[in-house]
């Protein structure tokens, strides 16, 4: 394909992107992180539901022997700067050479609107007449070529996900004419446009910038009327459980249902694969010579011993790699050294829980299921000052902080989004810390993990109640577009469990080792009996912890999972674990979530929100201690 | 024909979306999702306790507050 790349803006660049070769813009949840997936490679996180891409995403496409800079928009519904993706968008239209308006055939009046939007804006563009399948699936059938004479512009049915007519439409957008087209630079007047002008009825599409919405919206009524078919088609099973999931009454039994399903499958995928059979709920009956702990006590142990006998079985590197030996045994779980312990938490313990979490969430995701959990919630959540929709940050912390802090974009006011993170960091324990206390405290009984998660639960709810009270501002209702339910792509769900657990191993591998060799040596310098007394005041008198508790909880800081690790060689009573669980969750997020924290809230608001916590920490340890009789 | 706010539509009732009330930015917000003069809307669901609706607007559902709910002005035919 020979494409002209001199079409250089020079003007009208203030804070776009300059030299963007295609700009995917449409609104959110109808596939344009798919699609940019498909042109680029790059692999993205694509839900189903919207405002999943917060900002945007750059990639490269190749075609031929050129390279293409690709660009992902955050999914908008207008171009009025209203708010930040809107704002985004017209940032990047203005450096982009030729536009992908990515449209929903199933819901084609509802996106027309930007796309004469866009049309207006006067920049080369092609329609990706996305999820063609699916309109077909429910009966509607667009006459794609009658639209694209309607609009002036090409339009090509894709199917994102499978990939259907996606190379039709990129030869479609590198045959756009952009040799002056490109960059206008006052911001949306077309001027002459030579593609545009064989289309006498694209002309005529051309000048609505400034009518009033309610004339788009009969414009847009008359073009659908004379594109689009409806046919009858019978009530499928998809839209039948689309009915009951918003029902008033059946819908709330089958949230609590889906959550409990959600819960049990996480735990029973993630037992397994750690012990095989054995690990669900000790079940003899099933045993499966299967799992990582088997795993590393086969092949691991071995070489282990092997190295500890070379080393002599004590001494500095002894320590510092093998760790200390319980009862002359090397033990995964207490050893605690760079090869022991350091491996065995976040590969055998952490890792499967981690892979559970994020394939049920994954699965949650991509049906389409979370935004209607939000209908659901949104009464409760108003009595946190936040609404329904701050549920999908909140899950997502559940996996990792991280992703949970930043996916608070999504909500509309910078008030629930200080409410949402606040509350993720002191009281949502990440996948990692969660499986570290299923693990640990699992073993003094099941009833102890229930009462560290309702701990943690009622913290929540308190300090979602002071906040809501406290914290100025707007509290905007909720006002979402529930998509419907659609089977996962294996492929996009393939892509993001990937990206999401090579994430995990990218991060807390080398942190968990790192945090170890530094507690290893300064446990040989014997550092830790200074900060052990200098704060016996809050964690012995006050919280009735042994005082070596601090530095289970400083190791926390680095990684969660490491500082309960560090419990197991505490030797702690049930109420000293559960407490001490809660205090580790509470205490500090750890300094990846520190980091994007601030990042997030600015410094002002993360300072407030880390005041917060320990004045909340202490308190529930206190409380803790002495509400529970030892 | 009765005109009423949307939040007090029954569940499965239909009608004909006839006024927006309230800020611009809101207005806005709602049309981008559909919810326009004009357009047909059909209550799908109304959950208890003041808690918000799901509507189908053009095919597509739309979860939205009570109170947002009241500033939308239907038209539903029939009698109550």
């Amino acid at each position: 394909m020979n494409n002209n790349h001199r079409a250089r803006s020079e003007s009208g660049e203030t804070g776009g992107r300059a030299g963007v070769d295609v700009l995917l813009v449409g609104q959110p949840n109808v596939g344009k992180s798919v699609l940019f997936s498909r042109l680029t490679g790059v692999r993205t996180i694509a839900s189903n539901y919207p405002g999943t891409t917060v900002g945007y995403t750059a990639g490269r496409m190749r075609y031929g022997d050129e390279n293409y800079d690709v660009v992902d928009a955050p999914g908008t519904y207008s171009l009025e700067p209203l708010d930040d993706a809107a704002r985004v968008t017209l940032d990047l239209l203005d450096g982009a050479k030729r536009i992908i308006n990515v449209v929903d055939a199933t819901h084609l009046e509802r996106h027309l609107t930007l796309t004469l939007e866009l049309i207006a804006q006067g920049k080369p563009m092609v329609v990706a007449l996305n999820m063609s399948d699916e309109a077909r699936h429910l009966g509607i059938e667009i006459d794609a070529g009658r639209l694209a004479e309607r609009l002036g512009v090409p339009v090509i049915p894709t199917v994102a996900r499978t990939g259907a007519g996606v190379r039709r439409l990129i030869l479609a957008a590198l045959s756009l004419d952009i040799r002056d087209g490109g960059v206008k630079g006052d911001g949306g007047h077309p001027g002459h446009h030579p593609h545009m002008s064989h289309h006498p009825a694209g002309e005529g599409e051309r000048s609505h910038e400034h009518i009033p919405e309610v004339k788009v919206w009969s414009r847009v009524g008359e073009i659908v009327d004379e594109v689009q078919v409806l046919h009858h088609h019978h009530h499928t099973f998809g839209q039948w459980l689309e009915d009951l999931s918003v029902h008033p009454e059946l819908g709330g039994i089958f949230a609590l249902f889906v959550l409990a399903a959600s819960f049990s499958l996480i735990r029973l995928i993630g037992e397994f694969l750690i012990a095989g059979g054995v690990g669900i709920a000790g079940a003899p009956w099933f045993q499966v010579p299967f799992g990582m702990e088997p795993l590393f006590n086969a092949a691991w142990k071995p070489l282990m011993y092997r190295l500890s006998a070379g080393l002599g079985g004590h001494g500095f590197l002894h320590h510092v790699l093998i760790g200390t030996l319980v009862n002359g045994q090397i033990d995964f779980k207490q050893s605690f050294g760079l090869l022991t312990t350091g491996l065995f938490v976040p590969l055998g313990m952490v890792l499967p829980y981690v892979f559970s979490f994020y394939l049920v969430l994954s699965l949650l995701e991509d049906t389409g299921y979370l935004p209607r959990l939000a209908v659901f919630l949104d009464n409760g959540m108003h009595h946190i000052g936040l609404h329904g929709y701050a549920i999908i940050p909140t899950l997502l912390g559940l996996g990792c902080n991280v992703p949970g802090i930043l996916a608070t974009r999504i909500l509309e006011t910078k008030r629930q989004r200080f409410i949402t993170a606040t509350l993720i960091s002191i009281a949502v324990p990440c996948a990692a810390l969660q499986a570290m206390i299923i693990g640990l405290v699992g073993a003094r009984g099941l009833w102890a993990v229930a009462l560290v998660y309702g701990i943690l639960f009622l913290v929540w709810l308190v300090i979602g109640v002071v906040l809501r009270f406290t914290t100025k501002g707007f509290q905007p209702e909720l006002l979402i577009e529930i998509p419907p339910y659609r089977l996962p792509s294996p492929r996009a769900l393939v892509s993001k469990m990937w990206m999401r657990i090579a994430g995990f191993v990218a991060e807390a591998l080398p942190l968990v080792l790192g945090a170890i060799l530094v507690v290893n040596v300064l446990y040989q310098l014997n550092v830790f009996h200074y900060v052990a007394d200098a704060s016996a005041g809050v964690v012995n008198y006050l919280w009735g912890l042994p005082k070596e508790a601090i530095v289970p909880l400083l190791l926390g800081i680095a990684r969660k999972e490491m500082g309960a690790g560090m419990f197991a060689s505490l030797a702690l009573t049930t109420k000293q674990l559960v407490s001490g669980c809660v205090i580790l969750s509470m205490f500090f997020p750890c300094i990846a979530t520190i980091v994007v924290l601030f990042r997030e809230l600015g410094w002002r608001d993360a300072l407030k929100s880390s005041g917060l916590m320990l004045a909340a920490v202490i308190v529930t340890g206190t409380v803790i201690n002495v509400v529970w009789p030892s | 024909m009765i005109e009423k706010p949307l939040a007090d539509m029954a569940p499965g009732e239909e009608g004909e979306i006839i006024a927006l009330e309230g800020g611009e930015k809101l207005k806005s917000r709602l049309r981008a999702l559909g919810l326009a003069k004009g357009q047909r809307i059909r209550n799908m669901s109304r959950i208890g306790w003041g808690g918000p609706l799901v509507v189908l607007v053009n095919r597509a559902q739309i979860a939205i507050g009570r109170g947002t709910a009241r500033k939308i002005l239907v038209r539903v035919e029939g009698d109550e």
